[in-house]
């Protein structure tokens, strides 16, 4: 298993060591350890059902909500075992936020509550204090000048691409460290997925930034450093470029190259 | 077991080979007039309904005008009918359970749903299920033999000692009372609006309770923010549901509401509902205008519980509409 | 302004209990009222009960044996009236229904099923009870029958939607007419869902008593004939349980009992029918 990341422990963000992942009697995820480095994009790649978002939601412990999922392993968020005793799952999501697949705003509020839900749990609210943060992270996920004429219209009404990057201004209006994306484009048009692309390339300069996609060439345009998950296993991982034209194991070869997946 | 389909083939062919083809045509044909007309039947059954109803209210209607639903007379004896107190009897009673059941409904929803294992979950939503299918007149007798009596000796004495002061629980405790019937309305209308909730709160996708939970919000914050806004208009209309059904209600009312045309503040009061001043005087009522008069408190109880059901319609099937075509 | 992580736990706390206390509001009444009927019917259940008619008060022995058959009665001629209705007309919108119509017979049957059952009395009085000049065990049939129609319809109409097409035109391809194949085939598959939805329909006008006020009337006897009033168990139930003796009240009891163990008996029937389909 090459494991090729380089950094020294201070820029180490999430720390993976033998994570496993079992749901009942399926072993989902074998005996993965992995780094993720501050401020940078990794993009887990990999074919259907090898695990990839199996793994993501682990680190915010979504897997929390499924009774049969079983985890083991050490996941070290900084220096604190998000999976810990007396560690709350809420405090831990706080600081690792998600985007999903399918956009999913929340659908009896405006773009404006929508982007200040997830802060308004953690604080009692000013409104100058919210019109800024709606603002600020709109304006960061490039919706700001499409919306702001209307931010107490439905969420509903706007385009997937739009939504989607709603998703993403709730996600960072929490101020989390970490951001996972579950495919966050996939639900979209080439124009939107572009948009979504560049967005990323700005949010790693705050965030650290975990995506999970099934397009090559996404993984290869946006991250920094790539994992590749096969049949819960990771084969391989380390620098994006590496990865895609001198991979170490036949295996990611042969994927990358479409010999399968 | 049944008939095989090659069977029906083989013996439809043999017949066939015997009969004119004429024949085998008009079984279909047969078959068809005949389904039609049960069909029609119904169309027919509504119609007679709406039609007699009417008619037989007319000389009440004719008689009375406005006065039928302003004037608190009812004499069978002077031919006077006046039927507000029956309209007040039915609002309060039934607005009152409501108001009463529907946060214990929201809320039983919400913890077979979101809160207790689904297991437990499971076992409990056929029990509420069950309460919805006891019969009304089950309901009235445990009404008055057991409630009321109840109301009687503990509950109300302790209203009219605390907050006596007050008009609404002044008098004399009966145990058959407007309080008692909003209580057993308020247990029989429960039950529908909990099932009804339930497969409301079970229709919204997981994609909302994901959203708020990958926020950081707690289960309690989650119901708030991505659940009951999703479900909120058919909740509603399952409350209004359960109004319907409120308002229809005869029997268990009618054991235990005292049957008293006072229009009175205080809950402990006897009152009168229009359903159950129709199963009390109907069947006796001889004369032609009480008859009618009667008549025109049903075609009342009709025209509002009609209404009341399809607002409810309208809002759970608005629900279902947004669910399939709403979310992107 | 910070919300700490422990006011926000302690609220969800608080909701969680909140709701607890609100399905137990709900279920609690349920449970005494099944204490209640359990206990006091079952002490008033013996031989007499079920083979006598109601004596006089004071006098031992009474039953509600009349009550029991005049219910019988009425729900199969209810049954008998009712079932062709819904189901034929079930067939009619399962087979020809897709125009205007059908829409307005659905309607109507939605119509129908939200009114209130003592309407239902009131038009099958003036149908059947003014024009006979009195009350009788067929007025009370009709008006159950009409409760049980709308009924009928829609979970027949169901049951027959749910059968593969392929079925029906398997059936049409080789020449089976169309009449023999809605009855012989996908009304045959359907047969366990359409009894599901039978017994449930029967269930439920089992237990109505305010339709039949002014239809059958009651009767302290023995009905002897259709076209006059005959007794009903849930009548008997209501007579009694407003009535200031407490003897009839136990009788009272003793009938809910009785009642309650028959729908209850057809419910688990109908699911039994319901669930063997799935297994199928």
């Amino acid at each position: 298993m090459a494991n090729d990341i380089r950094g020294n422990m201070n820029d180490i963000k999430v720390h993976l060591d033998g994570l496993n992942i079992h749901f009942g009697k399926t072993h989902a995820v074998k005996d993965v350890s992995i780094d993720f480095l501050e401020n940078s994009v990794t993009a887990i790649i990999g074919p259907s059902g090898c695990g990839k978002s199996t793994l993501l939601r682990s680190l915010n412990r979504m897997h929390d909500l499924v009774p049969s999922a079983q985890v083991t392993g050490k996941i070290m968020l900084d220096s604190d075992d998000i999976y810990g005793k007396g560690i709350d799952p809420v405090s831990i999501r706080r600081r690792v936020g998600m985007v999903f697949q399918k956009p999913n705003p929340f659908p009896a509020m405006s773009i404006y509550d929508n982007v200040v839900a997830g802060y308004k749990l953690n604080s009692r609210m000013v409104k100058s204090e919210a019109d800024e943060i709606v603002e600020s992270c709109l304006k960061r996920v490039a919706l700001w000048d499409e919306v702001k004429d209307r931010l107490k219209t439905n969420a509903m009404n706007l385009s997937g691409g739009q939504q989607q990057r709603l998703c993403i201004a709730r996600t960072i209006a929490v101020k989390p460290e970490v951001i996972l994306m579950d495919e966050p484009a996939s639900a979209l048009d080439p124009i939107s997925t572009l948009k979504i692309e560049e967005l990323i390339e700005e949010l790693k300069e705050r965030y650290t930034i975990i995506i999970v996609t099934h397009n090559m060439q996404q993984a290869a345009r946006v991250s920094d450093y790539t994992a590749f998950l096969y049949m819960g296993e990771l084969i391989e991982c380390g620098g994006t470029k590496k990865i895609f034209t001198t991979p170490e194991q036949k295996q990611t070869e042969d994927y990358i190259t479409g010999r399968f997946g | 077991m049944s008939t095989s389909i090659t069977e029906l083939a083989v013996q439809s062919a043999t017949t066939t080979e015997h009969e004119a083809p004429a024949k085998r045509w008009n079984g279909d044909r047969v078959f068809r007039y005949v389904t039609t007309f049960f069909a029609l039947s119904i169309l027919a059954i509504l119609g007679l309904m709406l039609v007699e109803m009417t008619s037989e209210s007319l000389p009440a209607i004719r008689k009375f005008g406005v006065k039928f639903l302003t004037s608190s007379d009812w004499d069978a004896v002077q031919e006077v009918f006046g039927a507000l107190p029956y309209l007040y009897g039915s609002v309060v009673s039934s607005v009152l359970a409501l108001l009463l059941a529907t946060p214990l409904s929201i809320g039983a929803a919400i913890f077979i749903t979101e809160i207790c294992p689904k297991r437990v979950g499971k076992l409990i939503a056929p029990l509420v299920e069950l309460l919805a299918a006891i019969p009304s007149v089950i309901y009235g007798l445990w009404g008055v033999l057991v409630m009321a009596p109840w109301l009687q000796s503990t509950v109300q004495p302790f209203l009219i000692e605390r907050f006596g002061f007050l008009p609404f629980f002044q008098g004399a405790p009966y145990g058959v009372s407007m309080l008692a019937a909003v209580f057993i309305l308020m247990i029989m209308v429960v039950p529908i609006i909990t099932s009804i909730t339930r497969e409301v709160l079970l229709a919204v996708p997981s994609s909302q309770k994901e959203a708020a939970i990958a926020l950081g919000a707690t289960r309690w914050e989650t119901i708030k923010i991505a659940i009951l806004p999703y479900g909120k208009s058919g909740i509603l209309g399952a409350a209004i549901l359960g109004l319907g059904r409120a308002v229809g209600e005869t029997m268990a009312v009618t054991m235990v509401i005292g049957n008293s045309p006072q229009i009175s503040l205080s809950l402990l009061s006897p009152a009168y509902t229009m359903p159950s001043v129709i199963a009390n005087e109907f069947a006796e009522a001889t004369a032609k205008l009480h008859g009618a008069a009667l008549m025109e408190v049903g075609l009342i109880l009709l025209v509002v519980t009609l209404v009341i059901n399809a607002l409810a319609r309208l809002l759970i099937w608005s629900v279902s509409r947004s669910a399939n075509g709403g979310a992107a | 302004m910070m919300r700490s992580v422990a006011v926000r736990k302690a609220k969800n706390h608080l909701m969680t209990a909140l709701m607890l206390a609100a399905t137990a509001a709900v279920l609690i009444p349920l449970g005494l009222i099944f204490f209640h009927i359990v206990k006091m019917g079952l002490s008033s259940l013996n031989p007499d009960f079920f083979t006598n008619i109601p004596k006089p008060t004071g006098e031992t022995g009474g039953g509600m044996a009349n009550g029991m058959m005049g219910s019988f009665v009425m729900i199969a001629m209810a049954s008998l009236i009712g079932l062709p209705v819904g189901i034929l007309g079930a067939i009619y919108l399962a087979e020809f229904g897709g125009g205007r119509t059908s829409t307005a017979i659905r309607f109507a049957a939605d119509v129908l099923s939200g009114t209130p059952s003592i309407i239902t009395g009131m038009v099958a009085y003036t149908l059947l009870v003014v024009p006979l000049k009195g009350f009788s065990a067929l007025a009370g049939s009709v008006a159950l029958a009409m409760i049980m129609i709308p009924i009928v319809l829609r979970t027949t109409e169901e049951q027959l939607k749910m059968v593969p097409g392929s079925l029906r035109e398997a059936s049409l391809a080789l020449g089976v007419p169309l009449w023999r194949t809605s009855l012989k085939v996908t009304l045959r598959s359907a047969l366990s869902g359409v009894m599901t939805g039978v017994l449930l329909a029967v269930a439920r006008v089992a237990g109505e008593t305010a339709p039949l006020l002014f239809t059958a009337l009651g009767n302290q006897f023995w009905g002897k004939s259709l076209t006059q009033p005959m007794a009903a168990l849930p009548l008997q139930i209501f007579n009694f349980a407003i009535s200031p003796y407490e003897d009839w009240h136990r009788l009272a009891w003793a009938g809910a009992l009785v009642l309650v163990t028959v729908m209850f008996a057809l419910s688990i029937t109908a699911r039994y029918f319901g669930s063997s389909r799935e297994k199928a």
